[in-house]
């Protein structure tokens, strides 16, 4: 058990420096950082004294183990356009995005267990296929055109929601959380649906597709042999075993939420790391696209991380072929 | 006289397919009495497993009974609604299937399937339940059972998984036992002791046992009577010892005479021509015609019904009393 | 034992009982063309896709304006709603937008270049996935090694973050030279950068398999060209699930490609995919010009909901087990 957490942390590791390299390499190559710092009649010299300020004149080894180090600190540099400290601009930022993947990931888990159970166990009805339209529409529908048409129903045509923003924020520490009002509530409800669909269509069809997979096996087929209830088999035995390889995929899809929240941060204008980021694509402002790929990184390994381990703690198969060495 | 254990009489089981409705079992009759153990013997495809799962109302769509009738101790039970064929399996009913390493669930601990049967079938406690599980893998032959409860499935070796399923098919002791492959996927010194172990606790319990194998040897080893299946019928049933040492029916004939024996006779191992017929291209008449040495015109036309024959029952033409001319005839 | 002696024959299957006369008729006896027969959702998904590729093929006859052409816009017709509305005017079919600009017109350019970065994108990932696949399992060892810890890295970020960030560097090292056409070529790199794994990975699991056979080894011995003798049966083995991949593909290069224009970092407004036409209009929603965005919005979710019905039912028919 220890060797293989191990084993993957140091795996986590391999993942992050790889990242790094490419996250510095955005940083030193594209484009000329003193050039984006300065005004256009900023004279030689002063480049020359910011270069070397910023280390840029050193071997390109030294540097990188220079950014990593930094980073490894959260100093991502300097925001071409905000120009303030990324880190302080992520740390803003992240609430809002991860208080809004929280909310996807639950609502996506709950109705998408619920329909793929349901779709698998009651495969001919009528709900069953409304639910399969949906799942195909869900995953048809870009993620940006959801949300303008859940805009145009709930806030345009009814008014019912907030178009756009987290409403009232309360400030706990550094975090601001819109769990806390109603303003903020309701302001979430719109883009975690938006941001969940697809989520939601993917464990549906998951679920589903491993249901369906489980109840065709021979333990399921000796369990009903032993007389046990359909209840039992259904709820106990088969949905265990569903969830298995369902609890991964979800796990390792809360990374993905964080990586999609660009588009529905965008479109509900939600003040998050994506809309961060969206605006510095735009503007090419490269220490925020580098910090924001370093820490949506960070977040999708240690999910990475903990899902595995996880996993070993509800199959006992793995638990046991993990103890042992090697 | 009480009723036999189990009664199958003229069973028929199809597939709706694409293209056509397949009849896996056509016209199977056959009764297991208390304490006896029926071998059933056939190629794969033969019907074996169908017949066994029809017994316990596991056919499942697009596979349908779709005639004849199932009884069970004079009870008929092929017509039972879901919930109550649910409470004769595994109560009942037990069934050992194929193989042991899938037959389990990987996520739940032995000990936890076996009181979740025990529970689900008797109103034992918690800790009672438990009780009789310890109990029931010590009878199976499972080492230090009470540790062993808590193990889960893939903690044992085939055979000792093969065990737990044992114990799982008799925990609520059951009337009859349906062991379909039960060694198959076992290694050749472990079958010994598993095929061992259902015929002591068929001993023991007075459990009447249906066998399903495509070994002879098995059959030979552990069986009161056997019958011999060849696509969806029974060629010829009778007892163990009069079957294998004058097999009728030309088929049983070339199964018996595929068993190597130790006697070492200078007979040679006989080989049938051909393959049996897939379900969707079974010939008229007798489905065997085409593989038999003494096939004549009726056989091509006419499909045999069982007639008996001594303490055999043979399903062929050639021991029709009526129509003995017929085979001097062809055999001249 | 008796499975032993006596082995299953394997006959042909005849559904009909008709035997095959020609490929065409084999084709339409297939059971890949029954299921297509059978499943009438799929016959008009695949009916609109093929209407969606001819109506960006003739793009510039159908169109009453070459909506690229800012000489042929003109700001007294912005903002016109679509005919059958009580202010509708001929000839703007679906409404004009901000601009002038006609949004059918507009919907049929834009159409025309959502499929031509969403075919060259999966062209171009495929290429790439199929190139790759094939050097990591032919080679082995270190580079597979390499390829392959890349795909999985790579396969835990989503697409679009991926695209992003390749349209982020490009802008950066170029500034702003990139004119539309430019911008498209980019569109078409970051795609293909985001999609090539699943082929690779099918690829390399079918030269895995191949290579294990006796008759590569028999090549070798006889000093064949081993890997010109596997590409022979590699390719059509996964032929099948690289179309599969490649239908799929298709509709998530087309998100993509909507997406990064939406999001303002595809193509830009003087040459507007339906991405970018919906991100145009998606900015008059609350003005009660509705059609500017709800139109082109249309256009891409069918367009994308025949692909995906096409490529599903794909997927099933060559994949009977999961019937």
């Amino acid at each position: 058990m220890l060797a293989f957490t191990l084993r993957r942390a140091i795996q986590a590791m391999g993942v992050m420096i790889a990242v790094g390299i490419i996250a510095f390499s955005m940083f030193r190559f594209a484009g000329d950082p003193v050039n984006q710092m300065v005004a256009i009649d900023t004279s030689a010299a002063e480049r020359a004294a910011i270069r070397q300020s910023l280390g840029l004149n050193d071997p390109v080894p030294v540097q990188f183990v220079h950014y990593f180090a930094n980073a490894a600190q959260f100093k991502f540099g300097v925001s071409y356009q905000f120009r303030q400290p990324v880190a302080d601009l992520l740390k803003e930022r992240m609430p809002a995005t991860l208080e809004l993947a929280i909310c996807a990931t639950i609502f996506a888990m709950v109705f998408g267990i619920l329909m793929g159970v349901y779709s698998a166990l009651r495969r001919d009805t009528l709900l069953a296929k409304i639910f399969q339209a949906v799942s195909l529409i869900g995953i048809s529908l870009p993620t940006f055109l959801i949300g303008i048409l859940l805009i145009y129903l709930f806030a345009v045509t009814l008014g019912w929601l907030p178009s756009f923003g987290r409403g009232e924020v309360v400030r706990l520490g550094w975090w601001t959380t819109g769990l806390l009002t109603v303003s903020g509530l309701k302001a979430l409800i719109m883009p975690s649906i938006t941001l969940g669909l697809f989520q939601m269509t993917l464990i549906m069809r998951l679920v589903r597709a491993e249901m369906l997979e489980v109840l065709r096996t021979d333990y399921i087929r000796f369990a009903r042999a032993r007389g046990l209830t359909t209840r039992a088999i259904h709820f106990g035995h088969a949905l265990k075993n569903t969830l298995v390889p369902v609890i991964t995929v979800a796990g390792l899809q809360f990374g993905s939420v964080i990586a999609f929240a660009i588009i529905t941060e965008t479109v509900f204008q939600w003040p998050g790391m994506g809309l961060l980021f969206v605006q510095a694509v735009q503007n090419v402002d490269i220490p925020i696209m580098a910090a924001y790929l370093l820490m949506v990184s960070l977040i999708f390994v240690t999910i990475n991380l903990v899902v595995d381990i996880l996993y070993t703690v509800v199959d006992p198969r793995l638990r046991s072929t993990i103890s042992r060495p090697g | 006289m009480t009723a036999p254990v189990l009664s199958v009489r003229n069973l028929k089981v199809e597939f709706v397919t694409r293209h056509h409705t397949l009849r896996a079992i056509d016209g199977v009759s056959f009764d297991i009495a208390k304490g006896e153990v029926l071998g059933v013997v056939g190629e794969s495809g033969a019907g074996k497993s169908v017949t066994g799962l029809a017994v316990i109302g596991l056919i499942d769509p697009p596979g349908r009974i779709a005639g004849g009738e199932i009884y069970l101790s004079g009870m008929r039970i092929d017509h039972l609604p879901p919930e109550e064929i649910r409470r004769i399996r595994g109560k009942r009913i037990g069934m050992i299937f194929q193989d042991p390493l899938t037959s389990l669930n990987p996520l739940y601990r032995i000990g936890d399937q076996i009181i979740e049967t025990i529970r689900t079938h008797s109103n034992l406690s918690e800790s009672a339940a438990r009780k009789r599980a310890i109990d029931l893998l010590a009878e199976v032959g499972i080492p230090a059972p009470e540790k062993r409860i808590d193990a889960y499935p893939h903690e044992f070796s085939g055979g000792m998984r093969q065990r737990v399923v044992i114990a799982l098919a008799i925990c609520a002791g059951p009337e009859l036992i349906i062991a379909d492959e039960p060694t198959t996927a076992l290694d050749v010194s472990v079958q010994a002791q598993i095929i061992s172990l259902i015929k002591r606790l068929g001993r023991d319990h007075g459990t009447a046992v249906m066998l399903v194998t495509h070994d002879m040897g098995v059959i030979a080893e552990t069986s009161d009577r056997v019958a011999v299946m060849y696509s969806g019928r029974i060629a010829e049933i009778g007892p163990v010892q009069d079957v294998v040492q004058n097999p009728l029916h030309p088929y049983a004939k070339g199964l018996m005479g595929a068993i190597p024996t130790l006697a070492g006779e200078d007979k040679r191992l006989v080989q049938i021509p051909g393959s049996m017929p897939r379900l969707s291209a079974i010939p008229p008449g007798c489905s065997f015609n085409p593989r038999c040495a003494f096939a004549f015109d009726r056989c091509r036309v006419e499909r045999p019904e069982p007639i008996p024959h001594g303490t055999q029952a043979v399903a062929c033409h050639l021991y029709d009393p009526a129509a003995k001319e017929n085979v001097k005839e062809t055999a001249a | 034992m008796s499975d032993a002696v006596v082995p299953h024959q394997a006959e042909p299957s005849a559904p009909r009982g008709r035997a095959g006369r020609g490929w065409l008729r084999r084709a339409l006896e297939s059971d890949v063309f029954y299921s297509f027969r059978r499943s009438r959702l799929t016959m008009v998904a695949a009916a609109i896709t093929i209407l969606f590729f001819l109506l960006a093929i003739f793009a510039s006859v159908l169109a009453v304006q070459n909506p690229f052409d800012p000489a042929q816009l003109q700001l007294m017709n912005s903002r016109i709603a679509p005919l059958w509305t009580a202010d509708g005017q001929s000839p703007f079919l679906l409404g004009t937008d901000e601009q002038g600009r006609d949004v059918l017109s507009a919907i049929l350019y834009g159409l025309r270049i959502s499929l031509v970065v969403g075919v060259l994108g999966v062209l171009f990932s495929g290429a790439l996935g199929i190139m790759l696949g094939l050097i990591a399992g032919y080679v082995g060892g270190a580079v597979d090694g390499l390829i392959m810890r890349i795909a999985d890295v790579q396969l835990t970020f989503p697409a679009i973050l991926i695209a992003l960030l390749v349209n982020g560097v490009v802008k950066s090292v170029f500034g702003n030279r990139l004119d539309a056409m430019n911008m498209l070529a980019v569109l078409v790199v970051a795609i293909g950068l985001s999609f090539w794994v699943q082929y690779a990975r099918t690829v390399r699991g079918s030269v895995l398999v191949e290579k294990s056979k006796d008759y590569v080894a028999a090549a070798q011995l006889i000093g064949l060209p081993a890997p010109v003798i596997m590409l022979r049966h590699v390719l059509p083995n996964t032929m099948g699930p690289i179309l599969v991949i490649a239908t799929i593909n298709l509709a998530l290069a087309i998100i993509t490609e909507a997406t990064l224009s939406f999001l303002g970092s595809g193509m830009p407004d003087t040459m507007p995919s339906l991405g970018t036409l919906i991100g145009i209009g998606n900015n008059y929603l609350f003005s009660g010009e509705w059609w500017i965005v709800a139109f082109p919005g249309m256009a891409l979710a069918a367009l994308i909901l025949s692909i995906n019905l096409l490529g599903d039912w794909l997927r099933d028919a060559l994949n009977p087990k999961l019937r």
